[in-house]
């Protein structure tokens, strides 16, 4: 009783936060209500058992699109010199878009036809055979695995987007982030505590992701907030966006995941398929880079387009 | 008797979460609406963890101790910050 009466006031709060962000006069109003929706989401996932889908919800939908919402919210209010308001026809058409797409999916999930089909006792009786314990990194990595590596392309494809909103002239040079004007703010001092900690807990986080909630999307979020940090206490210089070493960085998961991939071709005859008693040791070695990639994109995608200084 | 200890801690912290939220939604003005929060950052959740050590084993429970640690730090560095902000936008009264 009491968990019912918890889950119908979560769910009316969801929805009410979900209106108040898209009615919100203000852009930045709008975005902070929108990472508070974020985080009770997660809660939601958690409710259903989803700690993995909970923990991506909060680490990307909440934060790092949060993040990248306030910048851009920012950005814009800045460089058309208005008032950052919102008028009334776009809440409007944001209303009517949203509750299109939320009615659409309702009535798509009561037209199911009959019994819903599940392929979860399956996924679990094969799943020691890929020598994974976690089941939803098993679904991801052997029976999703294209998914996964065109969601890993999508995010390098982004990148390139947030590139190009720079001008031809500057491009390779450095990110526009501007770091905290105080040199001797307390900022620098979490700047140069929280990494260390930061970093051992995206290793962890990845780590266990083959066993336990976790893996490559939460690390690298991790790991890209901790870069966020550094570069906005100037702790460190934002490098060079033709700088080799991080272009390989950004596309080292992707070449991994790819090189696995056509691996499959010799070993068990098929794209993205693992070789007998490997899975595994190649599952894990592509979830690694893929924390890097990530990691990097993201920093990269809150640091933005090239300003023009030092370009190639 | 562990078990009453724990519903009083966390009782205790769930109590000191609300008058924090009345404190952020009441108060005058920014700072002592920052005060309100801190308060409920480092006692009302130390209290949480402190009720929910006994409930788990040693390693979950310096896993819920660091986390307090690590919500402590972010939670002193970012009033700090926005403390700061507040002063430099504003003349003193």
């Amino acid at each position: 009783m009491t968990e019912q009466v918890f889950d119908a006031a979560l769910a009316l709060l969801v929805m009410g936060v979900g209106a108040w962000s898209m009615m919100a006069g203000r852009i930045t109003s709008a975005v902070i209500i929108f990472i508070v929706y974020g985080l009770l989401l997660s809660l939601v996932w958690v409710r259903i058992a989803a700690i993995d889908v909970a923990l991506t919800e909060a680490a990307i939908g909440s934060g790092a699109t949060g993040m990248l919402l306030i910048a851009a919210a920012y950005k814009t209010g800045r460089e058309s010199g208005a008032r950052e308001t919102v008028s009334g026809s776009l809440h409007v058409i944001a209303v009517l878009l949203a509750s299109s797409v939320a009615l659409g999916l309702a009535s798509l999930a009561f037209v199911l036809p009959g019994e819903p089909v599940s392929l979860a006792g399956d996924v679990l009786r094969s799943l020691p055979d890929s020598g994974l314990g976690n089941p939803v990194a098993g679904v991801l990595f052997v029976y999703r695995s294209f998914d996964t590596l065109l969601e890993k392309i999508v995010l390098l494809v982004a990148l390139l987007g947030v590139w190009s909103l720079g001008s031809d002239r500057d491009w390779g040079g450095i990110p526009g982030l501007k770091p905290f004007a105080q040199k001797h703010s307390v900022l620098v001092l979490l700047a140069r505590t929280l990494p260390p900690i930061g970093l051992t807990y995206a290793i962890y986080m990845t780590w266990v992701g083959a066993d336990v909630p976790g893996g490559a999307f939460q690390g690298g979020t991790v790991l890209a907030a901790m870069w966020v940090l550094v570069m906005l206490a100037g702790v460190r210089q934002i490098p060079r966006l033709s700088s080799p070493a991080l272009r390989a960085a950004i596309v080292a998961g992707p070449v991994v995941f790819l090189a696995i991939g056509f691996l499959g071709f010799v070993s068990p005859g098929q794209f993205l398929a693992y070789p007998q008693g490997f899975a595994k040791p190649l599952i894990v070695a592509m979830e690694i880079a893929l924390t890097l990639s990530i990691g990097v994109i993201l920093g990269l995608l809150s640091a933005g387009p090239s300003n023009g200084k030092d370009a190639r | 008797m562990l078990d009453l200890f724990s519903v009083a801690c966390v009782l205790g912290g769930a109590i000191l979460f609300m008058a924090g939220t009345i404190g952020l939604l009441r108060f005058p003005d920014q700072l002592t609406r920052l005060h309100a929060l801190t308060k409920v950052d480092n006692l009302g959740l130390g209290l949480i963890v402190l009720g929910l050590l006994p409930q788990f084993g040693w390693l979950t429970g310096v896993k819920l101790f660091c986390t307090w640690l690590l919500v402590q730090l972010s939670g002193a560095i970012v009033t700090q910050l926005i403390g700061g902000a507040i002063r430099t936008r504003e003349p003193r009264r």
